[in-house]
């Protein structure tokens, strides 16, 4: 591993722990009652976010789930408005409106936290017909559970991308289950990469677990999009070490495939790589978890200190201050 | 000049597209076909396939992709053939054309226009027939047009087109062949006001849409029996132009609301609670209601027939509430 890369590895390492202690942070308020509503971490998946919004241009767009935190830091949003619209604070990404589920943020073009399962799939392809028609070489990155793949909305989507041809980046999050439902007990064919490449789209697998596997192979197919290749498909196969929400008792899975997913823990998995290597110290580490404390906290005191939204402009945003002449 | 409510349509699309480089239509059959009600017939020789551009089967694909186009910068118009169609595709209208620019916090406007018909009477049965328009314009965020008029027909979809919110306009399946005259220099119309079609100082007969025609006929009809009525065109379900209606009600002292929806939460639901809220000491009379018999719309003709506001009806309706005078 050379100077380059192994300084992108640490930016790597960096971008997963910000995620895992936004979130565990996230856990803790969530506990003491300081953000309420549905609350769904993405802990033990952050390679996936961390590993394809490295290959994104800032012009390009997003589409999430529900489970979105990562995405949005990683995208650029910052962690105070973040934390600040699960307090339904003003000062939130959306002002409070659309909390945990529903992050949005336009200077960064983040297009949601979309909360019904494969919701944000039309939308993506959208928005890259949009840049399609408008000659313009920019991507639209779609992250979606493997839950997805059972809607109507998804195969339509993937339908039209590739009838199309058009540049977006189909990113499914395989963490094995969709709530408590397992993939094999939803889908005659658990092979989703295969189901995508029924479309006639160019679609592959990466671990999701190793953050250096998910770039590479995010950074091919942001790349083959953008040089006009159409629709491309990415299966990451990932795991969530938590409950699906704060509300699952988790009753659908044993402890022992949890941890035995957690030993390969995507941060641990890199930081003991690089150690390995002589290309992270014990002083970077510290450095890095020190950061990305410093981080937390101000954003948890960015929010603490955030304000509610006036009564009075409950029913602003229903529709646009700007109305036809 | 003389035209059809289909021409008129065909001409505010045409106009549109020519106006600006960032509008196409896009849906089932409008391109190579001609569009499922000759609507957009000859403009994919005349604009291509980028701009009127087919799509599959797939409402919920090809909505959410206008979703994501008019995101994305582009004016699209999407047309779903029916509104019975438009079911499939209610996630995209409800769950994110509706509500992306709230849960933004004021960030993403959806620019989008979807054109659908609606309405019954020409014996296709229940899946092709039903008014499901009130139902839509239960929802905030969304605005919902209704254009019963030639004027309207040529002119609402410029003004939705330039409307930063997401803008449904239904077309009633038997105002097609409608025929008359339009000026040459007809254009785009407000898509806030409703509009009255006959004045009239008896009682209020108020409607949107298809059952327009039958209710300027019953007007005449109690013209002829001594009756004034005021015709009163909603144009607009949502958001409602209270004024107008409560304005017209201050008048005639009478309401009779015709909907071709079924009576029970429809938008005459909605039009009489506003005016017993608003206007109750205004009224002579309770306000009547005509709406579709409360089946699935059934295919033969007398019995389709039997189930619609017609005429008959809605005469029938003004003369009580008229005669509620004691």
């Amino acid at each position: 591993m050379g100077k380059a890369d192994s300084d992108h590895a640490r930016h790597l390492l960096h971008q997963m722990l910000r995620v895992r202690r936004l979130e565990e942070q996230c856990v803790e308020l969530y506990s003491a009652a300081k953000i309420r509503g549905f609350l769904h971490v993405y802990i033990g998946e952050e390679a996936v976010a961390a590993g394809v919004m490295s290959t994104l241009a800032p012009d390009d767009a997003v589409v999430a789930t529900y489970r979105e935190h990562g995405h949005a830091l990683l995208r650029g949003v910052p962690a105070g408005a973040i934390l600040a619209e699960m307090y339904g604070h003003v000062e939130g990404c959306c002002r409070g409106r659309g909390g945990s589920m529903h992050l949005f943020d336009a200077g960064t073009r983040f297009f949601g936290g979309n909360a019904i399962v494969a919701g944000g799939l039309p939308l993506a392809v959208g928005l890259a017909l949009a840049d399609k028609m408008s000659g313009r070489s920019r991507v639209t990155v779609c992250f979606f559970g493997e839950g997805a793949v059972a809607e109507g909305a998804f195969h339509e989507s993937l339908n039209l991308a590739a009838l199309w041809q058009l540049p977006v980046l189909f990113c499914c999050e395989n963490n094995l289950y969709a709530m408590g439902t397992a993939l094999a007990r939803s889908e005659s064919q658990t092979d989703i990469a295969l189901k995508a490449a029924g479309y006639e789209i160019a679609s592959w697998s990466a671990d999701g677990m190793d953050v250096l596997a998910v770039e590479e192979a995010a950074r091919r197919a942001v790349d083959a999009v953008r040089a006009g290749g159409g629709p491309h498909f990415l299966e990451l196969r990932t795991y969530r070490f938590r409950a699906h929400s704060m509300f699952d008792p988790e009753r659908y899975r044993d402890k022992k495939e949890v941890s035995r997913w957690m030993e390969r823990d995507p941060i641990d998995t890199l930081r003991k790589a690089l150690e390995t290597a002589g290309k992270l110290s014990e002083k970077d580490w510290k450095s890095i978890q020190r950061e990305v404390e410093d981080e937390v906290k101000a954003a948890v005191e960015f929010a603490e200190a955030g304000t509610p939204e006036p009564l009075e402009d409950l029913t602003r945003f229903v529709y646009s201050e700007r109305s036809p002449e | 000049m003389k035209t059809t409510y289909r021409e008129a349509m065909r001409a505010a699309i045409r106009d549109a597209i020519q106006r600006d480089e960032r509008v196409f239509l896009m849906g089932e059959d409008v391109g190579a076909y001609g569009g499922c009600f000759a609507v957009s017939l000859g403009l994919f020789e005349e604009f291509g396939p980028e701009r009127i551009r087919d799509t599959p089967l797939s409402e919920a694909g090809f909505v959410g992709a206008g979703i994501g186009a008019a995101l994305g910068g582009m004016r699209p118009i999407v047309e779903i053939m029916t509104v019975n169609f438009s079911l499939l595709a209610l996630d995209q209208l409800v769950n994110n054309a509706a509500t992306l620019l709230h849960m933004s916090g004021g960030q993403f406007n959806v620019p989008l226009v979807v054109r659908m018909t609606t309405g019954a009477g020409r014996q296709l049965g229940a899946q092709h027939s039903h008014s499901l328009e009130g139902w839509l314009a239960h929802i905030p965020g969304l605005r919902i047009l209704t254009p019963a008029t030639l004027e309207d027909a040529r002119g609402m979809l410029w003004t939705a087109l330039e409307d930063p919110d997401p803008v449904l306009i239904f077309e009633h399946g038997t105002l097609y062949n409608v025929a008359g005259e339009l000026a040459d220099d007809a254009g785009p119309v407000d898509i806030s006001t409703a509009a009255v079609r006959r004045p009239g100082q008896d009682i209020s007969l108020i409607t949107y849409g298809g059952t327009l025609p039958a209710v300027l006929d019953a007007a005449a009809r109690l013209a002829a029996e001594g009756i004034d009525a005021e015709v009163l065109d909603l144009r607009v379900l949502r958001p409602l132009d209270d004024a107008a209606i409560l304005g017209s009600v201050a008048k005639t002292h009478r309401a009779v609301v015709v909907d071709e929806g079924w009576r029970s939460g429809s938008i005459s639901a909605e039009l009489s609670a506003r005016i017993t809220e608003n206007a109750f000491f205004d009224l002579d009379a309770p306000v009547g209601r005509v709406c579709s018999a409360e089946v699935p719309l059934p295919y033969a003709k007398h019995l389709e027939l039997a189930a619609l506001p017609t005429v008959e009806r809605i005469v029938a309706a003004a003369r009580e509430a008229v005669g509620a005078r004691g």
